[in-house]
Formats: structure tokens, sequence, C-alpha cells
């Protein structure tokens, strides 16, 4: 299994945003990945791949803390992130495959609530401004219920434009998402790289206007083998 | 844009908010376990017959069944709707601690189902005809005891929100740690009824929802916890 090699002693450790050492992960007893070391510096845009059901997903919630891994451990700037919890949820934005939107509320509500809860002071202007950013112009005052998937998709995403996190963790981001979307999606990881954040993402999609050399890949292969001991 | 941490009581108001509004927007969801409160009295009066003093003699227990029971009714708005949408990851994984955002969930809850209870109680104990010394027995236990079910029960929900019929379980669950609550407000009504003081009865139920008020959000954390892993 290719992995980013991780040589803890020799490198700046300075920059880097989040490393994983040696993590397993095992569902219905079934091996996921085994001893796998992650390394995440600052500018980084990670690719996850592999086939469905080969532990993307699983990979992503282990690397926020959301799931624990049968063995191995996930570290926030060298510090263990359950050592750490509230400075790291400080810096990261994880978007799984449930985008967090309530149906009982507007677009404009459930961007600034959720906004808030990470702690931002942005005001209705700044969350009207997001959701205009991602062409949702129009749908401020919607019940979130009346909108459509990639919509509640967008209303996540919008989050984005508002964050100060460096870590982002996106799980399957463009799904659901028209094609001007992605392209404004990929032109906002540029500008998050370049001020020192970095991005993980599952994604089937190629990214389209990344050089190939840019990004990381770290691919996951489907195995049946069961796990023993 | 800068972010910083939240205070605890900005936190606890921003989720209440949310969910007083959420349920202002769903409510059925809170009017049908009262519904389902005043008809399950109602009933009783129908099966057993009109004769008042049997009526009297098991008024509080009816009254206090009917209350276990409803609250059981609404306990599922606590946690899964959110677990659903994926919105409960997101508040996992906030820089908030999570035992605010459970207390805040919890209060909303009580709000919603334990304070409109106690409202309606006086006017159905007037149908079951309750002894007259025994209303302020009854609001009192009321008033102390109902918290602790949504706190009791909050624990039941977080262990099963992430299995799909939770249903049968839940109650399995939480009618067991609901008794203690039971015996000690029917025993504080009957004892008013006696013209005695219970006064012992009751600060045994404040006993309780001071213990369960302390340690029940703790426990929900962890079980949450749990749950989405």
């Amino acid at each position: 299994m290719p992995v980013t090699n991780s040589n803890h002693s020799a490198i700046n450790t300075a920059s880097i945003l989040l490393s994983a050492t040696e993590l397993t992960c095992i569902r219905e007893e079934r091996l996921l990945f085994d001893q796998l070391n992650i390394e995440v510096n600052s500018g980084d845009i990670i690719q996850i791949e592999g086939p469905n059901g080969s532990g993307k997903s699983s990979l992503l919630r282990i690397l926020t803390g959301l799931s624990q891994p049968y063995d191995g451990k996930v570290f926030y700037k060298a510090q263990a992130i359950a050592q750490c919890r509230e400075e790291f949820h400080q810096d990261l934005f994880y978007l799984g495959h449930l985008p967090g939107v309530k149906g009982e509320m507007s677009a404009q509500e459930n961007l600034s609530f959720n906004l808030a809860l990470q702690g931002s002071n942005a005001q209705h202007d700044d969350c009207e401004a997001a959701l205009a950013k991602v062409n949702l112009t129009g749908f401020e005052e919607s019940l979130a219920s009346h909108l459509s998937a990639g919509q509640h998709r967008k209303i996540a995403l919008a989050r984005l434009h508002h964050s100060s996190a460096k870590i982002w963790l996106l799980d399957e981001p463009f799904t659901a998402i028209d094609k001007e979307g992605v392209l404004a999606l990929e032109q906002l990881f540029k500008a998050h790289l370049a001020r020192g954040g970095c991005v993980i993402l599952t994604t089937h999609q190629d990214l389209l206007t990344f050089p190939a050399e840019q990004i990381k890949k770290i691919t996951l292969e489907y195995s049946l083998n069961g796990y023993s001991e | 844009m800068p972010t910083s941490p939240l205070s605890y009581r900005a936190t606890f108001g921003l989720v209440l908010k949310r969910d007083l509004t959420i349920a202002m927007r769903h409510k059925d969801d809170v009017i049908n376990p009262l519904l389902f409160f005043v008809m399950v009295i109602t009933l009783f009066p129908l099966g057993i017959g009109p004769e008042a003093q049997t009526l009297s003699r098991i008024a509080p227990g009816i009254i206090w069944v009917a209350a276990l029971l409803s609250t059981l009714l609404s306990l599922d708005r606590l946690f899964k709707a959110d677990h659903n949408d994926g919105s409960l990851e997101q508040m996992l994984l906030s820089p908030n601690p999570v035992f605010i955002l459970v207390i805040a969930k919890i209060t909303a809850h009580w709000l919603l189902t334990g304070l409109p209870l106690i409202l309606m109680a006086p006017l159905l104990a007037v149908l079951l005809h309750l002894n007259e010394h025994s209303y302020s027995a009854l609001m009192l236990t009321l008033l102390l005891g109902t918290p602790v079910l949504s706190l009791l029960g909050a624990i039941g929900v977080a262990l099963t929100v992430g299995i799909k019929k939770g249903g049968v379980l839940l109650s399995l669950l939480v009618l067991p740690l609901y008794i203690p609550v039971l015996i000690f407000a029917t025993s504080a009504i009957d004892t008013a009824a006696l013209g005695l003081p219970y006064s012992g009865q009751l600060a045994i139920i404040a006993a309780l929802f001071l213990g369960s008020l302390t340690l029940a959000p703790f426990a929900v954390a962890a079980a949450l916890k749990v749950s989405t892993n």
C-alpha cells in the first residue's frame, strides 16, 4: 500500500498540520487498511483514492476523531488529537456524506448557526455574501427542505468562505454539485492552499484545474481479507 | 475571518434557540406527545368508571405514568433527526465542549415536553378527582421530576441513536431508570392527600434532579461518541 513517507525526526515538524501513524482500521471483520502513515503539511492537497468500500470515508472519519482506529494515532501539530480537542476542532472543517443542514431552517439560518457554533463572528451580510458565492442568491430565506440535495451541500460548503480552519477534510465534496460549482470549489482550494492550509478529499472525479504533480495521492485497495491476530 | 471559541453561555443560548426554532416549525412533534398525555389520562375514567373515590385513589399514578410514557414518546426527537442529517457530527466537531451542547438540547426538550405537561396536569387532575390537598404536591413533583425524565432519557437516546429501530430498545433501557422518580412522586402526592408533610419525598426527587443534571450530560456525551463511531 503506497503511503506518504513519514520520517518524523528529519523533516521540519513545524509545518506538519496533521499526521497519523500506523493507522489500522477494521470494519465488520474486514481489514480496510493496515499500518497507514500519513503526513499532511500546510499547502498540501491530498486525494484519497480507492473503489467503493475501500475505507476512504472511514479514514477521513478517523482523521477527524469521530471514529476510533483499531490501532494507531492521529496527531494535530504533533499532539494527539484527543489531548487538544478544542484547538484541533477550531482548525478543522469536515464535510461528510451528510451535509448537516436542517430542513426546518432557511439557508441563511443554517449557515449562520454553523458559523456561530464554530466561533466565527460572521454577520448576516457575511452569510449572504457566502451564499451568493455558492450561487444560492435568492434562496437565502427558503427553508432548506424545499431545496435540492446539491443545494444542501452548497449550504454546507458556503462555510468554507468564512472558515479560518487550516485543515479541510472533505468526503466527496463534488457530489451533486454542478460544473460551475466544482470549478469555484477548486479555486477556493487554491486560495486556501496559498494561505497555508491543507485539503484532504475523497473523490472519484479528477480535479480539473490542479496539475497532477501537485496532488498527493493515497490509494486504498479493496480487500476481502479477514483480519486475524 | 477570525474565530474564537464561544463562551459556555453563548453556546448554550445558540443551541437552545436553534432547537426551539426547529420545534416551532415542526409543531406536531411538540403537540403529539401532549395529546397522547391527555388521551391516556382520559381513557382511565372511561375504562374504570366515573366513581370519584376510585379515581382519586389512582389519580397520582395515572398522571405520572402518562407523563413517563409521553416523555418516552418524545425522546426520539432529541438526537435522532440531528443524527440522520449529519448535524450531530458537525456539533461534535465544533470546538465547544460536548456537555454544553447536550445540556442545551435537553433544556430545549424539557421546555417543549415537560413544561407543557406541567401546565396541563392540574386540568387533568380535576378530571380524575385528585384530592384537593394534593395539587401543590402534584405540581412540585412534576416540576422537579420531569427534568429528570428528560435527562435520563437523553442517555438512552444517545445510546440507541445509531440503531435503525431503536424505539423498543429505548423504552426497555429508559423505563427502569424512571422507576425511582415514579415511586417517590406518587408517594409524595399520596402523603399530601392525607395531610401529612411530604418534604422527604420531594427532597429525594430534588436529589435525583441534581444528580442527573450534573452527571447525565457527561454520560450523554460519551454515549454520542460511541454512537457516531
